[in-house]
């Protein structure tokens, strides 16, 4: 099957072809043809021509190419005497017309007419007021509870010996919080934990993983990007599974929420990406070497279960964009009444001293829009409102020094006809 | 070749005075003597298998101006790409990419360098390989060379070695430089035309020497020897030292016997001649300068751009490293959670190392604000106008089938901001071609037909009055009439059927012999024997019409011979002392064929401005005919020779302000004593051996050519290409300078600079000519102090002008010109030239045409455009900012050094005003808004680094990256390139003064520059915080995750997307099915591409596995985020481009209005009056003149009613 869209016409079929080539070469890989030819007439018709061409080369299926054609030169030949009247060859010289090549093409000419600008502004005022109205209020239905607990969970004795209180094995790491909820939360209802001051967006730290050896467990050795987290003691037949910074510095802090005397059950599944359970972390790929080396990093991870269950880890290594960030931590399958009052005991592990980070516990509810997101409704409604308010001064403006559309007065000659 | 053969017989030396005088034998016989470094050319003549090895080996013939070979084509062509420096630096990131220091993967660094380069490499190719082909079609051309035992055979002119001996035909080229050895006349002399190398019309004569004479056929070179010591090569196209050994005797050689490769041979049979300089020696070639290589202002301008862009990339990459080295040394031993690294990128304990590698890093990974693709894009987008400016076909020459070319794309827009158009005359603005158009006999004016100046200023002032119709509605009908009688009539069409070339003369009282019938019908007898006998023409009988056409040294002589066989008076035949005329004085007669003795031919040269012959007739009376300027012939009329001077000098000057070329024509009759002692005494002059002969022979001549008697005058028409005079007129309007620069004489000039309304009556010339006295004294000082008062004089008389319409021409002759432009007065004559609104350079050289176009360039700082034609324009035309070669007509050489080529002068409007518009709106708008979107993309890599602790980590993957640029913004911004209109093109016709906006650069100002740099900044920082904010920490959608980022970068990347996308589509005017699809096109792409990137294997993709359909698209803050931060990053432009449009439009968008609600169609008047004001304030063209007649008749008009009525008055004023 041939589908080709010529532009040009050329009528001389027997030129002498000066030169024709046609070289096999690979574009990434891909097979491709080029072809290269030349033809020439000399004196007389005063026609050459060099064509290029590149096409796909595979064996089976369409084949796309792509040509250039010189257009034919308009050299008028030879000695002086064959120039005097137009010859019937230099015919074919003549443009042909079309309205492409003409640049006549039938066009659409929009202008700003003041009824246009007019329209635009107020349409898009009427689009995005309501729209930042209905944001606005699906934000105001989340609920959000926030708790930092950083410095709250450092005993007084520590106060400002965060660092060792945290390496330190001796000291109780266990620290119990209580929340109250203002309004209703309707279940799901989501725990978070958000880090401050975390560069998980560093370039150093987030080259340093190996998605090949996370998701296929042949892959155990490919570790290059790992450093120093690559090799157990730098042995190269131990390469530590999952390897990296990213993975050992695994946020390791727990949560048990109790609502009275009622313990709630966190639910840990699904709050990874499907894709990353399904595919990118291999079912077959079991932690390896994890976390003994000498440097001391952070969570630890179960050597039974294969990476695609450690939901923990996926998420941790889905790394945020901005050094202040929000990772999911599990689900609660209960709705939690207004006015109630929640204990959540946290086992303070993971070290945010040493770089003066700070740590929440965040729960939260989901509207269609997702968690509480007051700014998307403001900046919505910000935006719609500046619109109105251009579109009224464009009706302002245009009340008080109307234009007529097209009048010749203001074209430049009419305006300064002195010094055009 | 049979009348060759009878035209032999003629030994024209002993009937020309002036123009072959042989030179005494004795004052140059001795051979030159010269020795040492310039003079070591041997050329051993017949015997070039000599010239086959060192030291005698010289260069073939082969001429070559191609940029590169296929040796050369790598590396040279590699150099030009990275002269650009935007290609250093992506080559420098390209390499380093290979290294760690690289924030990004070596592919996407290199794949699109590579693309760009190779893009533009092969469009470099293939206009070689154009070059090449035109080489070769010269190179392919055949001339009949000796190939020994007296035997000629043809051959290309490549293989023509130095010393062949080559037979040249009539009308052929000379394909090197030869020595002339002998020609089909007796004495050796032949006619060549030099329009190529010096535009000069007028044929020159050749003479080889006495010695060579005898070798006049082909068998005589079997045994042809001779050897020719002279100069090297060089460019000087005047001089020529050399000596030929022939026959154990030594001959000096000098300029008339060399012919020069490019001149043509002209009205000789044919001449043989020996190869002396071949190829890049020979003159022309030497005077070429090397094709330089031109860039537009706008490039530059845009390289200005790059840097100010380098100099912020470079200013953020240092803000970069030091945010990362005190990040590096402060805080990183803080984070646990990145232990001390090895490798020193990283390394806490040397901060500043760290900052100082980090710099590279931060270097590549913000040169997307250097956009890798804009040169590409720039050059596909000219290779796509050139190519509409290829196939336009208003720009297609019926005539000689050839359409307009851009040979080289890259000047495209700079046809959009000419100011000052310098042009060469013949076959430029002219055809080179005499057309007898009207004459007065006897104080009579006749001839019907109007000049095309005429007629053009004639439908100019009737569209103009019906412009200012109500204007004059008011001042009464009366007035009205009046000024109608000054228009001209314009003929009833093309009545004679048959058009005979060279005579458009109309008027049947003249014509079939009814002349007789007129008063004074004596007189007219001799006005038509003067156009029958004065010239120096040969008749050539063309056997199947019995007609005869002539071969004149002149095309001015061609057109009185032609009229006067028309009129009757048919030259048949000339013997070497007769003229023999075929007469016929009544139509019904047969005509008598009379012959007339010639006694002396006293023949033109520039000095003498004149022409006489004296004549016996058969009745034996003497009689001088004399043609001439008619200043000259004026001052010579005897005193009762005055009857019709005033009636003559009133039509001489109508004819004048037509455009007509005049001669005045006069005789005297002789008494037979009287002529004899004249006769002795010219003789005595003419074989004087004393130096001053020449200037004897003026004096004897001088003496003769007194008391003559006015005849009448004649006026040809130098015929001007179709169209100049509007095109000139359009141009003037449009507010271009055009600047003439001729080889031809003063005359000639100045008639036609009448004939292109750069010049009229009431227009104060102002020429800067050598004067008699400054001959004689050719001591340099007093020249130049001459010329710097003339000069100061003209510029102190243009300051004192009160009067504002009050227009200058500027003359100059090469002479002078030599002097004006030398370092110390150059810019003295440049003020005083740009002061006058027509400048006309005569006489000027290749060499000086081109100085003056670098003149003009530097002095003025605007851009040029040279026009020409032949190989003596090739300088110029190289050397002003665009050349344009006039194609279609012979010899390429002008084409060939041209940048574009149309086929005629009048396309050049279309050239300009429509596709140089055009160009220049769409490249100035296509590179604004490409540094608006690499700012607007680039930046947000920026601000993302502030986030990471300045490390280097990019927001986006590698893939959106290196789509950006090639796929994802480039199509739309091409599509505006290419398609792009902000008015049709009759409308830029219809409005020359749109053609302004380029000149004045409004579109590729600082200002709008920096606006759209600022527009790029602000479009950043709403895309990157906004969606920061939106995405910051909490869930994005319903399954609770929060955003990381990937999903944070493929927001941020769909929001550039769509506002760059829509930014286009608010920057465009025109879209057709073309621009829309483009668009969408590349919206689209990206989701496509999205998808298709998602669906990959999790290595290749990495984060981006499934991203859009399983995070993105279900989540509709992502669907609402991209609206609301598109809408945001285009508010501002929008609310800019709507108040500039209301309360500040451009002359565009008001015609685009009127348009757009058709009030051109309901208006017409209006759009008629719009359209004649929509033009510059110009002192030139017809218009001008038109408005100056008009303005002239409202000052008599004011004169008149002020009599009449006070009150009418009042109201003529007041218009």
């Amino acid at each position: 099957m041939k589908l080709s869209l010529k532009l040009e016409d050329q009528q001389q079929n027997q030129n002498p072809i000066l030169f024709k080539a046609k070289i096999p070469i690979a574009v990434f890989g891909l097979p491709f043809l080029s072809a290269f030819s030349a033809t020439h007439h000399h004196a007389a018709a005063a026609s050459d021509k060099l064509s290029l061409s590149l096409r796909t080369h595979f064996p089976t299926g369409p084949s796309l190419k792509l040509s250039y054609n010189t257009p034919t030169t308009t050299a008028n030949s030879g000695a002086g005497k064959m120039d005097t009247s137009p010859k019937p060859k230099s015919k074919s010289k003549k443009p042909k017309y079309s309205r492409f090549t003409q640049q006549e093409l039938p066009a659409w000419k929009p202008i700003l007419t003041p009824g246009w600008v007019i329209a635009s502004f107020v349409a898009v005022a009427i689009l995005f007021i309501p729209a930042g109205l209905l944001c606005l209020s699906a934000s105001e239905r989340v609920v959000e509870i926030v708790d930092r607990y950083d410095d709250e969970c450092l005993p007084d004795s520590y106060s400002n010996k965060g660092d060792s209180f945290i390496q330190s094995k001796d000291t109780n790491k266990t620290c119990v919080r209580t929340m109250k909820v203002p309004r209703k939360m309707t279940a799901p209802v989501f725990i978070y934990y958000q880090l401050d001051n975390f560069y998980q967006n560093h370039r150093r730290y987030v080259k340093s993983r190996s998605d090949k050896q996370l998701r296929d467990r042949s892959y155990a050795d490919e570790t290059r990007d790992c450093k120093p987290e690559d090799n157990l003691d730098g042995d190269e037949n131990e390469p530590i599974i999952p390897c990296g910074l990213v993975a050992w510095s695994l946020f390791n802090d727990t949560y048990k929420l109790s609502k009275g005397n009622k313990v709630l059950d966190i639910n840990k599944k699904d709050i990874a990406w499907k894709s990353d359970t399904e595919i990118k972390f291999g079912s077959d790929v079991y932690p390896k070497n994890f976390q003994k080396g000498e440097l001391i990093g952070g969570g630890e991870l179960d050597e039974t279960k294969p990476l695609s269950e450690q939901e923990d880890l996926i998420v941790w290594m889905r790394t945020a964009a901005l050094p202040n960030f929000r990772k999911l931590y599990g689900k609660i399958y209960s709705d939690l009444e207004a006015n109630e009052t929640i204990t959540i005991v946290i086992q303070n592990n993971y070290n945010t001293y040493e770089f003066g980070g700070e740590k929440r516990v965040v729960l939260s509810t989901m509207s269609w829009l997702g968690g509480k997101n007051d700014f998307f409704g403001i900046a919505f409604l910000t935006i719609g409102g500046i619109c109105l308010f251009m579109a009224i001064n464009f009706i302002l403006l245009y009340v008080c020094k109307p234009r007529p559309l097209g009048d010749p007065s203001y074209l430049s000659w009419n305006r300064n006809p002195n010094g055009l | 070749m049979a009348h060759g053969r009878i035209r032999a017989k003629i030994r024209r030396s002993s009937l020309y005075t002036f123009g072959c005088i042989r030179p005494p034998r004795e004052s140059t016989d001795e051979p030159h003597q010269f020795r040492g470094p310039g003079y070591s050319r041997q050329v051993c003549c017949n015997q070039p298998q000599f010239h086959q090895k060192k030291p005698l080996k010289y260069v073939s013939n082969y001429i070559s101006t191609t940029k590169y070979n296929v040796i050369t084509f790598l590396p040279k062509a590699l150099f030009e790409q990275f002269r650009r420096v935007a290609n250093v630096y992506f080559l420098l990131a390209a390499a380093l990419s290979l290294t760690p220091v690289s924030p990004f993967s070596a592919y996407s660094m290199i794949a699109p360098l590579a693309f760009v380069i190779g893009l533009s490499m092969a469009k470099e190719a293939v206009e070689n390989w154009h070059r090449f082909m035109q080489d070769m079609k010269v190179n392919m051309r055949k001339v009949s060379v000796h190939s020994g035992d007296g035997v000629f055979s043809l051959k290309p002119w490549m293989n023509i070695r130095v010393g062949d001996v080559l037979k040249v035909e009539k009308d052929q080229f000379f394909p090197a430089d030869l020595l002339l050895l002998s020609s089909s006349y007796e004495d050796g002399i032949c006619y060549v035309e030099t329009m190529n190398l010096d535009g000069e019309t007028n044929l020159k004569v050749k003479r080889s020497l006495e010695a060579t004479l005898t070798l006049d056929d082909d068998a005589a070179f079997k045994d042809f020897k001779g050897t020719i010591k002279c100069e090297d090569p060089n460019p000087n196209l005047y001089a020529f030292v050399g000596n030929l050994e022939y026959d154990r005797q030594i001959f000096p050689l000098d300029p008339s016997q060399i012919l020069l490769r490019d001149s043509k041979l002209r009205n000789t049979g044919h001449v043989y001649g020996v190869v002396i300089f071949s190829g890049h020696d020979s003159k022309v070639m030497q005077n070429a300068t090397k094709s330089p290589s031109k860039r537009s202002t706008i490039e530059k301008q845009m390289d200005k751009i790059i840097y100010v862009l380098f100099t912020l990339l470079v200013l953020i990459s240092l803000i970069s490293s030091i945010g990362f080295a005190i990040k590096t040394g402060y805080q990183m031993p803080n984070w646990w959670y990145m232990p001390q690294d090895a490798k020193k990128i990283y390394n806490p304990t040397r901060p500043f190392l760290s900052g100082c590698i980090h710099l590279i890093t931060a270097l590549i990974l913000y040169g997307y604000l250097i956009p890798i693709s804009l040169y590409v894009s720039i050059e596909l987008v000219k290779v796509l106008q050139a190519l509409f400016i290829n196939r336009d076909i208003h720009m297609y020459d019926e005539e000689t089938g050839t359409p307009a070319q851009a040979r080289t794309s890259n000047l495209n827009e700079e046809l959009g901001m000419v100011d000052t158009i310098l042009s060469d005359k013949t076959g430029t603005l002219t055809c080179n071609q005499m057309d007898f158009l009207k004459c007065s006999i006897a104080g009579i004016p006749y001839g019907m037909r109007s000049s095309e100046v005429e007629l053009a200023a004639a439908s100019q002032m009737a569209e103009d009055l019906e412009g200012h119709g109500h204007d004059f509605s008011r001042t009464g009908g009366q007035n009205g009439s009046e000024i109608e009688l000054e228009t001209v009539p314009t003929p009833k069409g093309e009545s004679s059927p048959t058009r005979i070339k060279g005579f458009s003369f109309e008027d049947h009282r003249l014509m079939n012999g009814n002349w007789s019938r007129e008063p004074n019908a004596d007189v007219h007898l001799l006005f038509f024997r003067v156009l029958a006998l004065c010239h120096t023409a040969i008749p050539e009988l063309n056997e199947e019409t019995g007609t005869y056409s002539y071969e004149a040294e002149s095309p001015d002589e061609g057109a009185f011979l032609v009229a006067a066989r028309e009129f009757g008076f048919e030259f048949c035949k000339r013997t070497q002392s007769s003229i023999l005329v075929r007469e016929q004085h009544y139509s019904y007669e047969e005509p008598i064929e009379r012959e007339f003795k010639i006694l002396n031919l006293l023949d033109f040269t520039s000095k003498r401005k004149r022409m006489s012959v004296i004549v016996q007739d058969e009745t034996g009376q003497i009689l001088l005919l004399c043609k001439g300027a008619d200043s000259i012939i004026f001052d010579r009329l005897a005193k009762n020779g005055r009857v019709y001077e005033e009636a003559t000098t009133k039509h001489l000057n109508d004819y004048g302000e037509a455009g007509l070329r005049t001669l005045a024509l006069a005789y005297r009759k002789l008494e037979e004593s009287e002529y004899s002692a004249w006769n002795d005494e010219f003789v005595k002059a003419k074989t004087a051996i004393t130096g001053d002969r020449e200037a004897m022979l003026e004096r004897v001549s001088d003496m003769m050519e007194r008391d003559l008697i006015l005849i009448g005058a004649t006026a040809v028409e130098d015929k001007l290409q179709q169209g100049v005079p509007q095109c000139i007129d359009k141009l003037a309007q449009a507010g271009l300078k055009l600047w003439v620069l001729t080889g031809d004489k003063m005359e000639t000039a100045i008639n036609i600079g009448f004939s292109c309304s750069l010049l009229r009556q009431g227009m104060k010339q102002i020429c800067i000519t050598t004067t008699v006295d400054m001959l004689n004294q050719d001591s340099k000082k007093a020249v130049k102090e001459n010329i710097v008062m003339q000069i100061t004089n003209a510029s102190q008389m243009i300051k004192l002008e009160k009067d504002p319409h009050a227009a200058f021409a500027l003359i100059i002759d090469g002479k002078m010109l030599s002097y004006a432009l030398e370092d110390d007065l150059k810019h003295q004559f440049l003020s005083l030239a740009v002061d006058c609104a027509s400048v006309i350079c005569c006489r000027v050289s290749p060499k000086q045409k081109a100085m003056v176009t670098r003149l003009v360039k530097e002095g003025t700082g605007k851009t040029t455009l040279a026009i020409g034609d032949g190989a003596n324009d090739v300088g110029m035309i190289q050397e002003a900012d665009i050349g344009v070669g006039i194609s279609g007509v012979e010899g390429m050489q002008a084409v060939m050094a041209s940048d574009f080529s149309i086929a005629q002068f009048r396309f050049l409007e279309r050239l300009l005003v429509v596709h140089g518009h055009w160009c220049y709106k769409r490249i100035a708008q296509m590179i604004c808004y490409f540094f608006y979107k690499n700012i607007a993309f680039g930046l947000t890599l920026f601000y993302f680094e502030a986030f990471t602790g300045f490390s280097g980590q990019s927001v986006y993957d590698d893939w959106y990256m290196l789509l950006f640029n090639v796929v994802l913004t480039s199509l739309p911004v091409i599509a505006l390139g290419v398609f792009e209109q902000d008015v049709s093109s009759e409308i830029c016709l219809q409005f020359p003064a749109l053609y302004q906006q380029g000149p004045r650069n409004l579109f590729f100002d600082w200002y709008r520059i920096f606006g759209w740099m600022g527009n790029g900044l602000y479009c950043s920082l709403i895309v990157f915080f906004l969606n920061i904010i939106i995405f910051y920490d909490q869930a994005f959608r319903v399954g609770g995750q929060t955003a990381d980022m990937t999903v944070v970068g493929t927001a941020m990347f769909t929001c550039v997307i769509y506002a760059v996308n829509c930014q286009i589509a608010l920057t465009m005017s025109h879209f057709t099915w073309i621009q829309h699809f483009l668009i969408g096109f590349s919206i689209i792409a990206w989701y496509v591409f999205l998808i298709l990137y998602g669906m990959l294997s999790p290595e290749l993709a990495g984060n981006a596995y499934k991203i859009f359909v399983e995070a993105l698209a279900p989540a509709p803050i992502f669907w609402l985020s991209t609206l609301l931060v598109t809408v945001a990053c285009n508010l501002p432009y929008l609310a800019h481009i709507s108040f500039q449009r209301s309360f500040n439009p451009m002359d565009h968008h008001v015609i685009q209005e009127i348009k757009y609600y058709k009030k051109d169609v309901e208006d017409r008047h209006m759009w008629t009056r719009e359209r004649s004001k929509a033009r510059q304030e110009t002192k030139i063209g017809f218009s001008a003149r038109v408005d100056a007649k008009i303005r002239h008749l409202r000052q008599m008009l004011q004169k008149k009613s002020s009599v009449l009525s006070p009150r009418v008055a009042l109201a003529a004023t007041r218009t």
